[in-house]
C-alpha cells in the first residue's frame, strides 16, 4: 500500500542513487520547503473555505456558492483579489517594522510545522525536544503582533497589540501546563515517541479525568493563543475595528490572515498528536481484529481527520460565543485555568507514579 | 466550602457554554432551517406582495385609455414634488373645451414610495407597481411620463 | 518629551470611535478619553446624519409630514407615524373607527417586536457573537413580510394617516401573524440558550453601565432603558392611546439598572407584545378602517403635544399651529437623543469593551438621535 512515508523514502532513494550526498541534502531541503509553502497555501484556502461554510450553516445561511462547484474556489478568488490589491504603508508608520511584521508572523508558523508528525515515519524534523521547541517558538508570534501594532502608529492597533501581548503571554502558561500532563505520562518530549506511546489507546481514553481536564484547558488556551473568538480581543472588531491589523491591506493583511489559520491548524495538530494519538489509528486494547481493520486506514488520514475535528471545534466556539472583556480574559486565565491546570498536573503526576492509567 | 463553590461555578459556566454549542450544532446539521433567498436566481419564482410599493404607474386599458382627469390631487399630495401634471384642453365632440392631461411627469429618483398620491387620487388613475429593479445608467431615464402617447381619458371618468 | 498627537496632558489616549466604526451602527461619533483600557470620558459628537426633519416638516402639510417621521427612528416607523396621526386627530377631534384603532395597535406591537429582534441581534453582534444576528433576522423577516403585505413597505411604512390607516389589512394578515407567533414562541427559548444564559454574555452585562433610578430620570432616559433602572414610565400605561387601555399587559420593570436589566426588559417586552397581539388578533372589529376627513387639514391655532411609546422610549411630538395647513414649528422629543446623553455617565470608569455593551443596551438608532 502507498503511504506518504513510502513515497518519501522512494524519493530519497532515487536522489541518493543519482546525486552525491551533499546535493541530496540540498534537494531534499528545497523539496521540503516547497512542500511546506504549498501546504500553507492549501491549508489557507481550505480553512478559510471551511470557516465560511461552518459559519454559514450555523447562521442559517448558504455560504459562498458562486465561484466554482458549490463555491469551492471562493477562497482562491479572494486570494487573487488580495494579491492584486495595493499593499499600503501608512505615512506615519515605522516602515521597516510595519513591513517585516507579517512576514515574521508567517515565519513563526512555518517553523512550528517542522516537528509535526504528519503520518507514520513522516516528520520534517524528528527532533527529540519537539514539545519544548513548539512551546518556545509559538511564543515568538506575539512579537509579530506587537510589532504590527506598534509600527502602525494607530491607537486601535496599539491597543490590540497590547491586549494580544497580555493574552498570549498569560495563556502560554496553561497551554504549556496541559501539554506537560502528557509529557509526564509519556516521559518524552519527542512527538513520535508520544504518538507511539498511544498505540494501545489514545491518551484521552487512557488518562481518565485529569487528561480530559488537561484537554479542555488546552483547547481553551490555544483558542486564546491563536486570537480566535471568543478570545479575539486583539482584533475585536466592535471595539477596535480590526485591532493590530487595522492599517494592513492587500497581501500583508493576507499574510496575517493566513498565519492565523495556519496557527489554528498547528495547535490543533499538536492537540491531536498529544491527546488523540496523532496518526495512530483507533485501537481498543486487545481486539486484534478490530485494530487490524483500523490499521488499513492510512495514517495521514487519521492525522488530518483528528486535526480537522479539533479545528471544527475551535470554529464552532467562534460562532457560538460572545467575546470576553480584557479583564475577564485575564481573570479566566489566572483565577481559573492556571490553578486548575496546576492541580491537574499534580494529579497526572500522581497517576503516572502510581501507574493508574491504562 | 470555597472550593465547592469554585468547582460549581466552573461547572455551571461550562454547562451554559455547552447548551449554546448544542444549539449552534443543531443549526449546523439541520440545513432545512436555511432561509437564504438566492435573489437573482429566483427571479422567475419571486413574488412580491401585491401591495408592494415599487413605483407609481398609470394603468391603461386595451384602447389606450386611462382614468386620469388631470385634477392635480396627486401633485398636491406629494411631499417632494415627484409628480408634475401638465394639462391641456381637449375639444369635445360637442365643441366644448375640456381639461385633460398632456403629460403626467413622474420623477422616480425623487419618489419615496409614500403612497400619498395614490391615496389622494379621486379616480383611481394611478397605482403602485410591484417592480423594484429600478437602476439605470442614465439619471434622465428615471424621469418618466406615466400616460402613454396618444392615450385618452376613459369614458365616464369625471 | 515629544508631544504625541491625540493624547491629553496626563498621557491619556483620545480615541475617535466613529463616525465610521463597526460598533456605532451608523454615523455616531464618540470621542473617548482612555486611560489604558479604562474610559475616562465619552463625548458624543452629533450631526453626521442631520437632515433637518423638523424644519422640513414646517413646509409639509399635516398629511405629508407623517412620511418623514418614518425616517427618524426607522425601526419603529409605524409608531412614529402613529404618534403624528394621533396628534392631528386630537387637534381636529377626529373620531377614529374601532377597526383602525385595533389595526394600529397591532402594527405598533409588531413593529416593537421587529425592533427588539434587530436590537437583540445587533447587541449580540457587538459583543462578538455573530450567529444571533442572523437568527434574529429570521423572525424579523416574517414581520417584515406581514408589513409588506399590508403596508407595501418593509421599513418606511407611512401606513397611518389622520383618521385611521391607509388601507385595510391584507386578507392573509391574521393567518400570517398567527404563524409568526407560533414561530416566535418556538424560537424565543433559543435566545436564552444562545445568548441570555451564556456565562460570557452574563459576565459582559452584569454590573456594566449601571445607572441609578434618580440619575436615569435626571438624564431624561425613557422606555426600556429607564425601566431597566426600576422606574415605571410606560406611555402605553400612563397616557393610553387607541385601544391600549382595553388590553391587558404588564409593564416590564427590572431593578438592576445595569446592562443586563435593560437587556431583560427588552426580552420580556417582546413576550408582552405577543400577548397584546394575541388579545387583539381574533377580535378585530368590523367597520371602516379610516374616518372621513376633510381633504385639507388645518389644525386650529394652538400648541399640541402627543407622546407615544416607541421601541426605544417616549417619542414626543410638539406642534405649534398658526391655523394654517402646515405647522408653524414642530419639535420631536426623540428617545434616542436623551438616552445617548446618559452614556458618558454610565461609561466613566469602565473598560472600552463595556462601551459597546452600554451602547447596545441603550439601543441607539443614530437617525433618531440626529433627525
Amino acid at each position: 500500500m502507498w503511504s506518504i512515508s513510502k513515497i518519501a523514502s522512494l524519493v530519497h532513494e532515487w536522489l541518493s542513487n543519482t546525486f552525491s550526498a551533499t546535493w541530496v541534502t540540498v534537494f531534499e531541503m528545497v523539496i521540503a520547503g516547497v512542500l511546506v509553502i504549498s501546504l500553507f497555501a492549501v491549508l489557507g484556502l481550505i480553512l478559510v473555505m471551511m470557516e465560511r461554510k461552518v459559519s454559514a450553516w450555523i447562521q442559517i445561511r448558504l455560504g459562498p456558492n458562486r465561484v466554482g462547484p458549490k463555491g469551492m474556489f471562493q477562497s482562491a478568488a479572494d486570494t487573487v483579489k488580495l494579491l492584486v490589491k495595493e499593499g499600503m504603508t501608512p505615512n506615519g508608520a515605522d516602515k521597516l517594522l510595519f513591513n517585516v511584521a507579517p512576514f515574521l508572523a508567517i515565519v513563526v508558523s512555518m517553523l512550528l510545522m517542522a516537528p509535526l508528525a504528519f503520518a507514520k515515519d513522516f516528520t520534517l524534523w524528528d527532533i527529540n525536544i519537539g514539545v519544548l521547541y513548539v512551546s518556545a517558538i509559538s511564543s515568538v508570534s506575539v512579537i509579530s503582533i506587537l510589532m504590527a501594532g506598534w509600527a502602525s502608529n494607530n491607537k486601535y492597533s496599539l491597543m490590540g497589540a497590547m491586549r494580544s501581548g497580555a493574552q498570549i503571554v498569560s495563556y502560554e502558561l496553561s497551554a504549556g501546563l496541559s501539554i506537560m500532563a502528557i509529557v509526564v505520562l509519556t516521559g518524552s518530549l519527542n512527538f513520535n515517541d508520544i504518538i507511539l506511546s498511544q498505540a494501545d489507546g489514545w491518551w484521552i481514553f487512557k488518562g481518565h479525568l485529569p487528561i480530559w481536564i488537561a484537554f479542555i484547558v488546552f483547547l481553551i488556551a490555544v483558542t486564546a493563543e491563536t486570537n480566535r473568538a471568543p478570545f479575539d480581543l486583539a482584533e475585536a472588531e466592535s471595539e477596535l475595528t480590526a485591532g493590530f491589523h487595522t492599517e494592513y491591506s492587500g497581501m500583508k493583511f493576507a499574510l496575517f490572515f493566513l498565519a492565523e489559520y495556519v496557527n489554528v491548524f498547528i495547535v490543533c495538530a499538536i492537540g491531536a498528536t498529544l491527546f488523540l494519538g496523532g496518526w495512530m489509528p483507533f485501537h481498543i486494547g486487545h481486539w486484534d481484529g478490530f485494530n487490524h481493520i483500523m490499521d488499513f486506514i492510512p495514517s495521514s488520514l487519521w492525522f488530518f481527520g483528528k486535526t480537522f475535528f479539533l479545528i471544527f471545534l475551535i470554529m464552532w466556539f467562534r460562532w457560538s460565543f460572545p467575546r470576553l472583556r480584557i479583564d475577564q480574559l485575564l481573570n479566566l486565565e489566572w483565577k481559573y485555568l492556571l490553578p486548575i491546570s496546576m492541580v491537574n498536573i499534580l494529579l497526572v503526576t500522581a497517576m503516572a507514579i502510581l501507574k493508574w492509567h491504562f | 466550602m470555597y472550593l465547592v463553590n469554585y468547582i460549581k461555578e466552573v461547572l455551571s459556566a461550562l454547562r451554559s457554554l455547552l447548551i449554546g454549542m448544542r444549539r449552534t450544532l443543531f443549526y449546523f446539521t439541520h440545513h432545512k432551517e436555511i432561509i437564504t433567498e438566492q435573489y437573482p436566481d429566483n427571479r422567475a419564482t419571486l413574488k412580491l406582495a401585491d401591495r408592494f410599493k415599487g413605483e407609481v404607474v398609470m394603468p391603461h386599458n386595451e384602447n389606450n385609455e386611462h382614468r386620469c382627469t388631470g385634477c392635480t390631487a396627486c401633485e398636491l399630495a406629494c411631499p417632494n414634488g415627484t409628480i408634475k401634471v401638465i394639462t391641456k384642453f381637449d375639444i369635445t365632440p360637442e365643441g366644448k373645451k375640456k381639461k385633460a392631461i398632456d403629460k403626467l411627469v413622474y420623477h422616480l429618483e425623487l419618489c419615496t414610495m409614500c403612497n400619498l398620491c395614490v391615496y389622494a387620487c379621486p379616480s383611481d388613475a394611478i397605482k403602485m407597481a410591484q417592480t423594484f429593479e429600478h437602476s439605470v445608467f442614465d439619471r434622465n431615464q428615471l424621469t418618466k411620463v406615466l400616460n402613454f402617447p396618444d392615450s385618452k381619458i376613459m369614458d365616464g371618468v369625471e | 518629551m515629544v508631544e504625541e498627537i491625540g493624547t491629553t496632558q496626563d498621557g491619556d489616549l483620545i480615541i475617535n470611535v466613529g463616525p465610521q466604526h463597526p460598533a456605532t451602527h451608523g454615523v455616531l461619533h464618540l470621542v473617548i478619553t482612555l486611560h489604558g483600557e479604562t474610559i475616562k470620558k465619552v463625548e458624543p459628537h452629533l450631526g453626521y446624519i442631520h437632515r433637518s426633519i423638523e424644519k422640513m416638516c414646517e413646509s409639509l402639510t399635516y398629511r405629508q409630514f407623517i412620511y418623514v417621521t418614518s425616517r427618524m427612528d426607522y425601526l419603529s416607523s409605524h409608531i412614529n407615524n402613529h404618534g403624528c396621526a394621533l396628534l392631528v386627530e386630537r387637534a381636529m377631534q377626529i373620531e377614529v373607527p374601532a377597526r383602525a384603532q385595533v389595526i394600529r395597535v397591532l402594527m405598533d406591537e409588531l413593529t416593537r417586536i421587529a425592533s427588539h429582534e434587530l436590537w437583540w441581534g445587533a447587541m449580540a453582534m457587538d459583543l462578538g457573537a455573530f450567529t444571533p444576528f442572523f437568527h434574529a433576522f429570521r423572525e424579523r423577516e416574517m414581520i417584515n413580510e406581514i408589513m409588506e403585505d399590508t403596508c407595501g413597505a418593509r421599513l418606511t411604512m407611512n401606513y397611518m394617516v389622520p383618521g385611521g390607516v391607509q388601507e385595510d389589512i391584507h386578507p392573509d394578515f391574521v393567518r400570517k401573524v398567527k404563524e409568526f407567533i407560533a414561530l416566535f414562541k418556538r424560537k424565543v427559548d433559543e435566545y436564552d440558550e444562545m445568548v441570555t444564559d451564556n456565562i460570557i454574555f452574563r459576565k459582559r452585562m452584569e454590573n456594566v453601565g449601571v445607572i441609578s433610578a434618580a440619575d436615569a430620570i435626571s438624564y431624561g432616559l425613557s422606555g426600556p432603558s429607564l425601566r431597566g433602572s426600576g422606574v415605571s414610565c410606560d406611555v402605553r400605561k400612563y397616557y393610553p392611546y387607541d385601544v391600549y387601555n382595553q388590553v391587558q399587559f404588564e409593564e416590564i420593570i427590572e431593578t438592576g439598572g445595569d446592562s443586563l436589566a435593560r437587556y431583560m426588559v427588552r426580552i420580556r417586552e417582546m413576550k408582552q407584545s405577543i400577548s397584546i397581539i394575541e388579545q387583539l388578533l381574533d377580535g378585530i372589529p368590523d367597520g371602516d378602517f379610516c374616518a372621513k376627513t376633510k381633504a385639507v387639514i388645518k389644525l386650529p391655532k394652538g400648541e399640541f403635544y402627543q407622546r407615544v411609546e416607541t421601541a426605544r422610549g417616549e417619542l414626543g411630538i410638539y406642534v405649534v399651529s398658526e391655523g394654517a395647513t402646515t405647522p408653524y414649528r414642530i419639535k420631536f422629543r426623540s428617545p434616542g437623543f436623551s438616552n445617548l446623553s446618559a452614556l458618558d455617565h454610565m461609561a466613566r470608569g469602565s473598560k472600552i469593551g463595556d462601551l459597546v455593551a452600554m451602547m447596545g443596551t441603550l439601543d441607539l438608532v443614530i437617525p433618531d438621535i440626529d433627525r
